[in-house]
């Protein structure tokens, strides 16, 4: 047994020796409580329904979220809203199709199995919109970004006056949180920006807990299922590990030796 | 061993064995003798195989759903995670399983280190070791690149490059593992062809590892040869089959852990970002796993001693053997080698951390004064202490100081007595 104990130590070293992307990033990010987080961590269905309104209200008009389709908002696990809610979000949106039989593509209503409406035809269209610089799609934007959901949440919340030792060009702007604290997007989010409909106070606080939580779930649609099968999968494999540690000692109590 | 002795007991199944001596073969593992002392750092063979398994069968499923184009490959693994049932489970399982694997693959390798396990008459076990080893490394590489993310691609361009530090002919062999005149989708379809091959010759090649560990038998703790099996020896079926699943289990915990609670801790965020030839990460890192090496490689000023460097690094193991002039297996009964055992364990541990950070500075010096130990403990201290070290005295036989070490000593004594 000591020696398993030292087998965990080196493991336990050899992970601490790998957070250096974590450790690379000195800036301590603004903390708030997430429900995702843990053993047993799920998403706020609420936070996610809101989430959805502000990224489709605010963050959409530039940013795309070209690997979610809108069944996926009505799917297990997600903001969960009703098949006829999801249906009508996806009916508000114009989607282009086609050819048709004579050859010409044509727009229709959007329907379920329809991918997330791009705000862009292509990447020049978005950076020519932008100053040149491309709104990076946000399906997988939290697992791409080294301090996760808090640099985020953080980020959207980081926007001062920029020191004044600090010159900054037209259309750039400062973000305490952003790598290199100089950043192409203006402050997104303000007090009031949108309504939300369950009463909750829209404030820029608010909004950036609830548009991360939803970035969290479109980067990980089956976090909540996972969490799920992991907690189940260790307490099997422990109870297993228990049983077959008896049963190893039974059979090897027919030797002289330590096991 | 027994083997000869075999004969199966149906009539059915003596007209197969005399065709086909499978069941010979099933007898014979089943059988072989092996010492009782084995400690649970001997268990990493079997969690090497489990590891090498689960690789493969979660691999074949993945690359039902993968697609190996340039344009499609990082969508393809998205379908994969959203829309394939349970893909992000498969994928998981994938990703932190190359982690696990080269976990166990370091202990196992430090293991035979440390009790000697490649000396004679095991050096052919050791040397196929470190083929598959090898294998693992490229395997590992072309693996991450599958994604096409950006460190996948920068990745990619970083090591391929190696290459064109050969001289006159570095750059036209750089253009032909390409297929092009960077890193393109030619790169990518044949990373993946070689990323499906690989698992398999290592697969072979774990078989004549296990068959040439099969001849001598293991090596054990206090590293001499077994004097009468009866005594020293237990069957491996039960002793060692549960021993090794006890440990294969609690393997499998930390293993779930990963895959269930921190799926991406071991991986790099600019992954999760499509491939871009335009812009360069800030840092280019590999996986932990290659960290050392890649430590090694930029410890050293010119770009084609780096790369001799690090391939050195690797290939002095081969010559392990023959470096090693003891004729003593254990540590335990070399009290010098002993410490210097793990002077290299920690030296390889820092070229891991210097090998993350940027080469500059006081990384850079560090990295240096590492590569520089590396190398000595193989080439200096290893030959010269077979030498001069003054060994501790070996037991009689395995069963002594396992008898004599035992708490249970009158308890075990009883036991066998009331059985008698």
């Amino acid at each position: 047994m000591k020696n398993l104990l030292k087998l965990f130590s080196i493991t336990i070293i050899i992970i601490a020796s790998n957070s250096y992307t974590f450790a690379a990033e000195k800036v301590e990010y603004l903390k708030t409580d997430w429900s995702f987080k843990g053993l047993f961590g799920k998403f706020d269905r609420a936070s996610l329904q809101r989430g959805y309104q502000v990224y489709t209200e605010v963050c959409a008009s530039c940013h795309s979220m070209k690997y979610l389709s809108y069944r996926n908002l009505a799917e297990q696990g997600g903001p969960e809203f009703s098949e006829a809610q999801a249906k009508a979000i996806a009916a508000s949106f114009e989607v282009t199709d086609g050819p048709n039989s004579d050859g010409e593509m044509f727009t229709r209503p959007g329907k379920l199995s329809d991918k997330f409406v791009m705000p862009y035809d292509n990447v020049k269209a978005a950076q020519a919109a932008n100053g040149g610089a491309y709104p990076p799609d946000m399906s997988v934007l939290v697992k791409a970004r080294g301090g996760g959901v808090d640099y985020i949440y953080s980020l959207l919340q980081g926007y001062e006056e920029a020191p004044s030792n600090v010159s900054l060009d037209d259309g750039v702007y400062y973000n305490k949180y952003m790598y290199g604290n100089k950043i192409r997007m203006a402050a997104p989010l303000s007090d009031g920006l949108v309504e939300y409909g369950d009463g909750t106070n829209a404030t820029v606080e608010q909004m950036s807990k609830d548009v991360t939580t939803f970035l969290m779930w479109s980067a990980e649609p089956h976090l909540e299922a996972r969490h799920q099968m992991g907690f189940k999968a260790i307490v099997y494999l422990i109870i297993l590990t228990v049983l077959v540690y008896f049963s190893m000692k039974k059979i090897w109590s027919r030797v002289e030796s330590e096991v | 061993m027994s083997d000869h002795d075999y004969r199966p007991k149906s009539k059915v199944g003596q007209w197969f064995n005399d065709r086909l001596p499978l069941l010979t073969l099933a007898n014979h593992l089943t059988d072989y003798p092996t010492p009782k002392n084995l400690n649970y750092w001997w268990t990493f063979g079997g969690i090497l195989t489990f590891c090498l398994i689960t690789q493969i069968v979660t691999g074949l499923t993945l690359a039902m759903h993968y697609i190996a184009h340039a344009d499609m490959a990082f969508e393809s693994v998205e379908h994969i995670m959203r829309d394939v049932n349970y893909g992000w489970l498969i994928r998981y399982i994938h990703a932190n399983g190359a982690s696990m694997f080269f976990l166990a693959v370091y202990i196992h390798i430090f293991r035979s280190l440390f009790y000697g396990s490649y000396k004679s008459p095991r050096e052919i076990i050791w040397i196929l070791g470190i083929i598959i080893y090898l294998l693992m490394m490229a395997a590992a590489f072309m693996g991450y690149v599958l994604p096409w993310g950006q460190m996948s691609f920068w990745g990619a361009t970083v090591i391929t490059n190696l290459f064109s530090a050969i001289p006159l002919v570095g750059e036209g062999i750089v253009t032909w593992l390409w297929g092009g005149y960077s890193v393109d989708n030619p790169t990518l379809t044949r990373f993946f062809t070689l990323h499906y091959l690989i698992p398999f010759l290592i697969l072979g090649l774990v078989v004549l590892h296990i068959w040439a560990l099969h001849v001598p038998g293991n090596n054990n703790p206090v590293g001499i040869d077994i004097k009468k099996p009866s005594k020293d020896t237990v069957p491996f079926h039960p002793y060692i089959v549960i021993k090794d699943g006890f440990a294969l289990l609690m393997f499998m915990i930390v293993f779930a852990f990963f895959v269930f609670y921190a799926p991406n801790i071991l991986g790099h965020a600019d992954n999760y970002i499509e491939a871009n030839p335009m812009v360069t990460p800030a840092h280019i890192v590999p996986e932990w796993y290659l960290l050392p090496f890649y430590a090694i490689l930029r410890s050293v000023p010119d770009k084609l001693l780096g790369v001799v460097a690090m391939l050195s690094a690797i290939l002095i193991l081969a010559v392990l053997p023959w470096l090693d002039t003891s004729k003593i297996r254990s540590a335990v009964f070399r009290p010098l080698y002993k410490q210097f055992y793990w002077i290299l364990v920690a030296d390889v541990l820092i070229l891991g951390y210097v090998g993350a950070m940027p080469a500059e500075g006081l990384y850079l010096l560090i990295a240096r004064v590492a590569t520089a130990y590396y190398f000595l403990h193989f080439l200096v201290i290893l030959p010269v202490l077979g030498f001069k070290e003054k060994t501790l005295p070996m037991p009689l036989s395995i069963t002594e100081p396992v008898l004599g070490g035992s708490p249970n000593l009158a308890a075990a004594r009883n036991k066998e007595s009331k059985i008698e």
